[in-house]
């Protein structure tokens, strides 16, 4: 039972994507990887929208005081199990924004992060290459 | 013992089960020739049955302040009537003595139960999304259904004046199938349009247009009743182009009806991925104006034998 849970589960994953104020580098490189050139539904990754059909949370910017309290009802939202998956620096260290007085720092602090994806944007490569990591560390 | 075979008919051949099966694998046809369009690889054959099996071991949300017995129930209702509608279909083209009166009338009713489920399961949802789903699906429905039987009427006509499904086979099976004159295209071209929009693909998918209202009714469905409702999409893809073979195509008593269903369903997967999604008001429009003149004409000259 476990077995198939974890089988259905690595073999489609549908992501949400979870636009929490970011400068919208991230979320075109997110929308890149779904178009035919990388057709990541090979995989059996589906982009859904609607939190509750998710298996995925694709967490793109810096988090701040107001998208705080939007991105954890996101994720209460969802049903579990569910994978956060955090991509670009800023969702890794804050960025450049580290010293402004609007930002409450990385999402680990707040969310069970299962794998970060650093660069500013990431290419579609690397955002690949860390959800299929995040896939095989279940 | 025969309480045994109506339940085995039911749940396992060719109700419930097989019909299941063989609906998910046409969901992986549909998903493959499309990604062939867009030049990509696409899924595995197995990604329908992960998907579903994924869906049923996640957890199911109900949302605050919801029905719970209507939000559950209501994915179920479609179930139902399509395994009904799969023994009914199945039985009557292998043996079609075993018809009964108006029973073609219970089957234009077992195809208004699944839009029905999904009206009843987004209208209790308590969603803004769903709501616009719901009321779009509503219109949608009273646009498709109208030249549909229309088109009923003619091929009751044809038929001989029988309401019996039955009838129906057994006059294709002496005189030809109905396809094969003008009035049987015109009926044919209405009931493909109309199955791609009871379906829910792509020129008439508005109730659950992805990019401006997210899933429509399907919102706020998770787990096991989502899986429900992807099934009863899954078995509707299977079981309305085997109807539209057994009132126009003469039946699928023999092997040529596999060529003739898989053409089908090519077909209706072409003009998902050819075309752009209309307004609920165009489709309305083209439905009532255009299609449904057009099954009126096809109605006239099925009155003078064409």
């Amino acid at each position: 039972m476990a077995n198939a849970k974890l089988w259905g589960l690595k073999k489609s994953p549908w992501v949400f994507h979870v636009a929490a104020a970011s400068c919208n580098n991230c979320d075109i490189e997110i929308l890149d990887v779904i178009t035919p050139r990388w057709d990541v539904e090979r995989f059996g990754i589906v982009l859904v929208g609607s939190p509750r059909h998710a298996d995925a949370l694709l967490v793109t910017g810096v988090l701040n005081r107001k998208s705080l309290s939007r991105v954890l009802r996101v994720y209460e939202q969802t049903p579990k199990p569910c994978l956060v998956i955090c991509i670009g620096t800023c969702t890794c260290d804050n960025h450049m924004f580290a010293t402004s007085y609007n930002v409450v720092g990385p999402y680990d602090k707040y969310l069970p992060v299962d794998v970060y994806i650093p660069g500013c944007p990431p290419k579609p490569e690397a955002i690949i290459s860390g959800v299929v990591k995040a896939l095989k560390r279940l | 013992m025969s309480v045994i075979r109506i339940l085995f008919s039911y749940l396992i051949f060719p109700g419930f089960l097989f019909t299941s099966v063989v609906g998910l694998f046409l969901t992986w046809i549909d998903r493959k020739v499309t990604a062939r369009i867009h030049w990509r690889v696409g899924p595995p054959w197995y990604q329908p049955y992960a998907d579903f099996l994924k869906l049923l071991l996640k957890e199911t949300i109900i949302p605050e302040g919801v029905s719970k017995v209507l939000f559950l129930l209501a994915p179920v209702l479609g179930l139902v009537a399509m395994s009904i509608l799969a023994v009914m279909l199945f039985s009557m083209n292998m043996d079609p003595g075993s018809t009964f009166v108006g029973d073609l009338i219970v089957m234009i009713y077992l195809l208004a139960l699944p839009p029905l489920g999904i009206m009843l399961g987004g209208s209790v949802s308590k969603n803004p999304l769903a709501s616009v789903g719901v009321s779009r699906e509503m219109t949608q429905y009273f646009a498709y259904e109208l030249p549909f039987l229309i088109t009923m009427a003619s091929i009751i006509l044809k038929a001989g004046g029988s309401i019996r499904f039955g009838d129906i086979i057994i006059a294709q099976q002496a005189s030809g199938p109905f396809l094969y004159s003008i009035s049987g295209v015109i009926a044919a071209i209405v009931i493909l349009l109309s199955t791609q929009a009871k379906l829910g693909f792509v020129p008439f998918d508005m109730p659950e247009a992805e990019q401006e209202i997210m899933a429509g009714p399907y919102i706020e469905y998770s787990g096991v009743a989502f899986a429900m409702y992807r099934v009863v999409r899954a078995m509707m893809l299977f079981l309305l182009p085997l109807f539209l073979i057994s009132v126009l195509w003469g039946g699928f008593g023999n092997w040529w009806a596999i060529p003739k269903f898989l053409l089908i369903v090519v077909l209706i997967v072409l003009i998902k991925n050819t075309n752009p999604r209309i307004r609920i008001d165009q489709s309305l429009r083209f439905f009532w104006l255009g299609i449904g003149v057009l099954s009126i004409a096809g109605l006239i000259l099925a009155v003078y034998g064409l």
